[in-house]
């Protein structure tokens, strides 16, 4: 078999074990909480896969299933979860100088980047620089792949589940993505600005949802987001 | 399929090619501009409080199937699924496995 006996497919197999442990499980829990949502917001199950496999980024899926859910118009959606996706640019920039190497294609290198998540990024970050940069590439492809299926497959889990289940344990699932997400952003800052951030967007939220549902989740970020921008630069000029 | 699921599955397929965009641009601008610029931490923090601001407000005042929990109760299953985290020594399953298992308890309790 070529994928025991190439090198390429030895690395991208390493990948795929390191990823089948804590990454897959993770993930699996915050996609589990995702396909109960869909479910909860009236798609269909094909949709709700689009959504883990197209736009592969929980926050993106989770503002899209909302903001469709409150009536807002088409194109202030696709906006709204374009914004959340921003973080990819970064990301994308500083991993790809890590694991590209001459000899890939073009078309290989803008495929991988559709794997890119938060997990296999920071994975990556952090593995990669131990490795032959030929091997790099591969390694990533067979870890971010595979999350990628597992997430797949845990948001068809979680959107038959919580169908079946009664009515209290239909709540936990549903509140699974809230859940995760305050755990995952709270204990995840690391610098103060992101908790500006996050505080001045926490506040705005439920604020901008009662001056205009539609609206909210856009403005929320826009207004609470530049808030904290200014906020952290007037803070820190006062130190200098 | 009916024009609603259609809507829905252009509106799906948009919001893909939107995220794939900074994927695809990161590719084409690694090692060309540098990411610690003041544009870019702007954006980080829009994109930061968006987030943050939907979880509050999804916690705070839900609709559907959550709606029918009570609020006291969210806010203390949030506040155990944070204790349960960081006693934890950061173990996300924890924290979130807490938080769901308060929920679900107090719905139990309740009667929903």
């Amino acid at each position: 078999m070529f994928l025991t006996h190439s090198p390429d497919g030895t690395a991208c197999l390493a990948g795929v074990r390191d990823a089948a442990g804590v990454p897959a499980a993770v993930l699996a829990a915050g996609m589990i909480g995702f396909g109960a949502f869909a479910l909860e917001y009236g798609f269909n199950v094909w949709l709700a896969l689009l959504c883990t496999a197209g736009i592969w980024a929980l926050p993106g899926q989770i503002v899209l299933l909302e903001m469709v859910s409150n009536g807002a118009p088409g194109y202030l959606s696709v906006i709204a979860v374009m914004l959340t996706g921003a973080r990819f640019l970064p990301m994308t920039m500083s991993l790809m100088p890590v694991i590209r190497h001459p000899r890939h294609s073009q078309p290989v290198v803008y495929l991988t980047a559709h794997l890119i998540s938060m997990t296999s990024w920071a994975w990556a970050m952090q593995r990669c620089a131990g490795m032959p940069q030929e091997r790099r590439l591969p390694y990533f492809m067979g870890f971010a792949a595979a999350c990628w299926a597992v997430s797949i497959a845990a948001t068809a889990v979680g959107y038959f589940l919580a169908g079946w289940f009664p009515a209290p344990l239909r709540l936990g699932f549903v509140f699974l993505t809230p859940v995760y997400f305050l755990v995952i952003l709270i204990g995840d800052v690391r610098t103060v600005l992101a908790a500006w951030a996050l505080t001045c967007g926490a506040v705005a939220g439920p604020l901008f949802h009662l001056l205009s549902p539609q609206w909210s989740v856009l403005l929320a970020g826009l207004v609470g987001g530049t808030l904290a921008f200014y906020i952290q630069r007037l803070h820190g000029q006062s130190h200098h | 399929m009916d024009s609603h699921t259609t809507e829905l599955l252009i509106l799906v397929l948009s919001s893909a090619a939107a995220t794939y965009v900074w994927r695809g641009l990161g590719v084409l601008f690694s090692g060309r501009i540098r990411t610690d610029s003041e544009l870019f931490q702007w954006v980080a923090c829009v994109a930061y409080a968006m987030v943050a601001g939907l979880i509050m407000r999804i916690i705070v005042m839900p609709t559907g199937m959550l709606a029918t929990s009570m609020l006291a109760d969210r806010l203390i299953a949030c506040a155990l699924a944070l204790l349960g985290f960081y006693i934890s020594r950061k173990n996300l399953f924890v924290g979130v496995i807490t938080g769901v298992a308060v929920v679900v308890a107090a719905g139990y309790v309740r009667g929903i």
